[in-house]
């Protein structure tokens, strides 16, 4: 089972591909994966529906939230995953005809709509709460894309947004109804749910949660609206997604549900009063409508409220009825679209005013038309009639509910069934007739294979109609579902002349004077109620998020941080007042002499880089104060950070330089006024704040640290004596994994905004010397290409050049005994990312170059990759995610080597420091090099 | 644990001074608060894991050890200083390329929903409801799609 869910996936993934090659015949291709579904499933569903033994197809996923990709295959979800399988190839099929060749959308076309089937059949099969869900809501946002087809047109783009609006919000009101109806049932399976059936006030909210979820994607009054604009979809996706199979959805919840909770309260009049309200609402907006598609689509909002009506009432007989009228909606709609499609593709219209004598120029299409259209109406002897007739004996013999309530349920069910017949009338004769005064319609003969889905699935209505002695036992499996009520439902074209049967007749004559009394209407506005409050609130929300937006983005960076730094100060600094007085201090000068001198070092030159009007002077303030921070570090038994801050302090302070050489040597003014002693306030409050909060949570260390144990670990399982780097690639290296991350990104950043748009050829932004291969085999140092000789020192590039290689190596070196000695991945990276700046330093860009004859991406990408592998090669395994483990390897003559496997992962660390130290020479270096040339020569 | 009063004032004026320069406008004087903001913050951890000891490394030295975690969390603090700073400086190089100076500007976007906001009217993405009906192919695509059904 769930290989047929894969195969859809895959055959989704792989259809782009498909339509490259095959063009339109893809999908004959693509119709084969649901066609295959429908037999495999065939001979299963047969056997489901005659016993009423469901299969189960238990799939562990998330065990521990109970979200599990369990399927099962009811009596129910067998029938619904038929239609869906089923009616899917059949469309599939035809939308080899549908589509022009060469259809530029075809490609994204078939992926989202195999993907589609795909996910509905997901759905009707899942048998846990959160697996439906996660396929409730794929199918929502593949409908989105289907809908927005064509995204040019602005009207395409608000109907697939609210389409997508409306149905999200019901999917979610419904992930909350499902969530707690598995918290009060105690399972997440569906039918562990249904079975348990709790009741409470708790269950009722969560039940009516998940109403919204189905009232809202089955298109029901009040959100009904999003379904006509659905029809901006091209016809197959109307013809399957709104009318066999996503708009099922919600009737088939509503199905599912009803054996447990149909008697809670509430339930029943609610489903009635939509169901009806949007049957006599659908029928009769579809009466005024002129395009054929948009007929369809009111009518089957019509159609989606009477199966409400009956599997909503949930007694076994109105259970009974419900599913065999979805099955012949399913049918007869899916027909009627797909004829509509020909129809419009045939004659290049579907306006049924426009429309003139088809009947003699399509007969075929005609034939279909007329007994799809009269198995919609209610015609005998086909599909729609008997399950009508069901439907109303179902009605007729109703006592579960109070008596006024059931003869009103089938009033307006029969006043629903009347506008059916109506608009039916009015789609065949509009379509078909000949109307006085108007030429015939000129029309492309349809090729036979566009016509064959549509009449193969006009013959299953005909079918259906007399198969009823067969279908019979096969629904009411289902239907057994529910407590027997004394009523036998079955499928038959004769009943006997009972008031079903004048019901129906009732129904055909009202329905055909009303078809003749409003042949002229036209509807006015094509917007309904709903959609204008729809679009009222959204635009409220939208002025909403301008107003606020508007006060509170005032688009100041000083503001925005002022204000950060001002919550700062006022409301953990309240807490901090309040809390000062119950907090013992003690407080001593400094651990030794040096502290005091160098903390009293760093105070000046802090200081002084504020007051400092010259960029290149608070530079090299900000570096003593990194210093002295190292120093600190090395004071306080932080060998590893004192390390790491030594060699980044230098890195950024040579940066700093590299930029600004071409940066004005002064900052520009600025006026001694109040905005600066506001800032000069701000900034001591939240020194003094932060110092409070220091102060506060250094005295609050009471508890005995998480690290406390980490030290025997990190020796037994971690292969390392330093702990502080095993921490880092061991212990807590997701955290590491994170921050590579981010140090990708921030290399990426700077090289995209050194080599944006400035180098103008073709070249990407970040490649490397082009033709530096035939360089190196001509000259030992390069800086000779760029730079004159009074500007060179070629004792420094000498020596650059012989300590290189030294200092690539003890950058290795650092990186592997880091495990056990200060050091590790990111001081190895550091040190060689120091070699190639003083390569750069010394001989330019070309020498850069010439040292590291890679991309600084490859190498970002190589190294991030590496660390990503280390975590993932475990698992494959069988270990956790990061597990490290050491292994002894033999090496002839040299004995065994130790290996920690973590060193992977520090070698990750290591390759992606040194890709952000080349970037930045790269782009900070070489890349303001080359603008500072160009805009000589550009003077010159 | 007892406050060690010179780190302290280390901390309170390396954050002061850092969070004195980042409100400023220009982005190289931002950029040396940050370096600033960060070193103080690398400080605070310090502080805040306990009183000194010898390095977090077995079998080196006797006596009681300092607290390793908060040290593995400062060291990449410290790289990640690195390449956001670059990344900043990248940003004021860039800001100058473009206008000549590294001040940070206020942001267009953020005036004009201002103005927006003022006149009482929607977002510039908000499609208003009109009556244009969504279909399938163009406005005027039927007469070209008659043409090219398939035979």
């Amino acid at each position: 089972m769930t290989t047929l869910l894969a195969l859809h996936l895959l055959a989704a993934g792989f259809s782009p591909v498909m339509v490259r090659l095959l063009d339109r015949r893809a999908f004959w291709v693509l119709a084969l994966v649901p066609a295959a579904s429908f037999a495999w499933l065939l001979p299963r569903v047969d056997d489901v529906t005659t016993t009423g033994e469901s299969i189960d197809y238990p799939i562990r996923w998330v065990s521990t939230i109970g979200l599990e990709l369990d399927l099962t295959l009811s009596p129910l979800s067998g029938i619904l995953a038929l239609l869906v399988t089923g009616v899917g190839a059949i469309v599939l099929f035809y939308c080899a005809w549908y589509f022009k060749p060469g259809d530029p959308e075809m490609w994204r076309f078939t992926g989202v709509f195999v993907a589609f089937a795909g996910s509905m059949l997901g759905l009707v099969l899942s048998d846990n709460v959160f697996g439906l869900y996660v396929f409730w809501e794929l199918t929502t946002v593949l409908s989105y894309l289907l809908i927005g087809h064509n995204p040019e047109r602005q009207a395409n783009r608000r109907a697939a947004m609210n389409a997508l609006i409306v149905t999200t919000f019901g999917g979610l009101a419904m992930l909350g109804g499902l969530a707690m109806l598995a918290h009060e049932a105690g399972t997440t399976s569906l039918t562990g749910v249904v079975q348990a059936a709790p009741t409470g006030p708790a269950v009722t909210v969560a039940v009516f949660l998940v109403l919204i979820g189905a009232v809202s994607k089955s298109a029901l009054v009040p959100f009904h609206f999003w379904l006509p604009g659905a029809m901006a979809a091209p016809t197959p996706v109307s013809a399957y997604l709104h009318a066999a199979a996503m708009v099922k959805a919600g009737v088939f919840l509503i199905a599912l549900l009803a054996p447990g909770f149909a008697n809670i309260p509430g339930w029943r009049p609610l489903l009635i009063t939509l169901g009806v309200a949007t049957m006599v609402i659908g029928g009769a907006t579809a009466l005024r409508q002129v395009d054929a598609k948009l007929l369809l689509a009111h009518g089957t909002i019509s159609q989606l409220g009477f199966l409400t009506v009956l599997v909503g009432i949930g007694t076994r007989e109105t259970a009974f009825a419900g599913v065999a009228m979805l099955v012949a909606h399913a049918l007869f709609k899916s027909t009627l679209f797909l004829l509509v499609g020909v129809v419009d593709r045939s004659t290049g219209t579907r306006d049924i005013t426009e429309l003139s004598g088809l009947a003699r120029r399509m007969p075929w299409v005609l034939v279909a038309m007329v007994l799809a259209g009269a198995s919609m109406a209610g015609l005998p002897p086909l599909f729609g009639f008997t399950a009508k007739e069901t439907a109303f004996t179902s009605l007729v013999e109703l006592d579960d509910i109070p008596q006024y309530g059931a003869v009103m349920t089938t009033v307006g069910v029969v006043l629903g069934s009347i506008l059916t017949v109506a608009y039916t009338s009015r789609l065949v004769w509009g379509l078909f007739s000949t109307k006085p005064g108007s030429e015939d319609t000129s029309v492309v003969r349809p090729p036979v294979g566009f016509l064959a889905g549509p009449l193969l699935l006009a013959s299953t209505c005909v079918l259906g109609g007399f198969a009823g002695h067969w279908i019979t036992p096969r629904i009411a499996t289902h239907a057994e579902t529910f407590a027997p009520d004394g009523h036998e439902a079955k499928l038959a074209l004769w009943h006997g002349v009972n008031l079903p049967l004048w019901l129906s007749v009732i129904c055909i004559v009202a329905g055909g004077a009303l078809f003749v009394s409003t042949q002229r209407a036209r509807a006015t506005s094509r917007h309904q109620l709903s959609e204008l409050g729809f679009s009222a609130a959204v635009r409220a929300v939208d002025r909403l998020a301008v107003e606020v937006t508007g006060r509170t983005q005032r688009g100041s960076l000083p503001i925005y941080l002022g204000i950060i730094f001002l919550v700062l100060i006022t409301l953990p600094g309240t807490a901090l007042v309040l809390a000062w007085s119950s907090v013992d201090f003690d407080v001593k000068v400094a651990d030794n002499p040096l502290q005091v001198a160098v903390a009293t070092l760093i105070i000046v030159a802090a200081v002084l880089t504020v007051r400092s009007r010259r960029r290149l002077r608070a530079v090299l303030l900000v570096g003593v104060t990194g210093y002295g921070t190292a120093l600190l570090f090395v004071a306080h038994g932080a060998p590893d950070l004192a390390l790491t801050q030594v060699l980044v302090e230098t890195f950024l302070l040579v940066t700093f330089v590299l930029v600004l050489r071409r940066i004005p040597p002064f900052f520009s003014d600025r006026p001694f006024n109040v905005s600066r002693w506001v800032r000069v306030a701000v900034g001591a409050l939240t020194g003094l704040t932060v110092a409070g909060f220091v102060m506060v949570a250094a005295s609050a260390r009471t508890a005995t640290p998480d690290s406390a144990g980490f030290a025997a670990p990190a020796v037994e399982f971690g292969g390392g004596r330093n702990i502080v780097n095993v921490t880092l690639v061991d212990i807590r290296a997701w955290d590491t994994l994170g921050e590579l991350s981010v140090l990708v990104v921030a290399a990426t950043g700077v090289a995209s905004l050194i080599f944006l748009l400035t180098d103008r050829s073709a070249r990407p932004g970040r490649a490397l010397a082009a033709d530096n291969s035939t360089r190196r085999t001509r000259s030992w140092v390069t800086s000779r290409q760029h730079l004159s000789d009074e500007r060179r020192s070629v004792v420094l590039e000498t020596v650059t050049r012989l300590l290189f290689h030294v200092i690539l190596v003890v950058s290795v070196y650092v990186m592997l005994v880091g495990h056990n000695l200060p050091g590790g991945g990111f001081a190895g990276g550091l040190i060689a990312g120091l070699g190639l700046m003083v390569r750069y330093l010394s001989g330019g860009r070309e020498e850069l170059d010439a040292s590291a004859p890679i991309d600084a991406g490859t190498l970002l990408g190589l190294g991030l990759a590496t660390a990503a592998l280390s975590g993932i090669v475990p698992t494959l395994l069988g270990g956790g995610v990061l597990q490290s483990a050491a292994v002894d390897i033999p090496i002839p003559l040299l004995g065994e080597l130790h290996l920690v496997t973590s060193v992977f992962f520090d070698i990750g660390v290591y390759l992606v420091v040194i890709g952000l130290a080349l970037d930045v020479l790269r782009s900070l270096g070489g890349g303001i090099d080359r603008h500072s040339t160009a805009g000589e020569e550009a003077i010159a | 644990m007892t406050l060690n009063l010179s780190l302290i004032a280390a901390i309170t004026v390396l954050i002061a001074c850092g969070a004195t320069l980042v409100l400023e406008r220009s982005l190289t004087r931002v950029l040396i608060g940050f370096v600033l903001l960060g070193n103080g913050i690398n400080l605070l951890f310090l502080v805040s894991s306990g009183d000194p000891g010898r390095a977090p490394i077995v079998g080196l030295g006797e006596g009681p050890m300092a607290d390793p975690l908060p040290q593995a969390m400062a060291l990449t603090a410290i790289v990640i200083t690195l390449g956001t700073t670059a990344f900043g400086l990248a940003l004021a190089y860039r800001a100058w390329q473009l206008t000549g100076h590294d001040d940070v500007q206020d942001d267009l976007e953020d005036d004009l929903i201002r103005r927006r906001a003022d006149l009482d009217s929607t977002s510039t993405t908000f499609d208003e409801i009109d009556d244009e009906m969504p279909d399938e192919d163009g406005s005027d695509a039927h007469e070209e799609s008659s043409g090219a059904v398939p035979s």
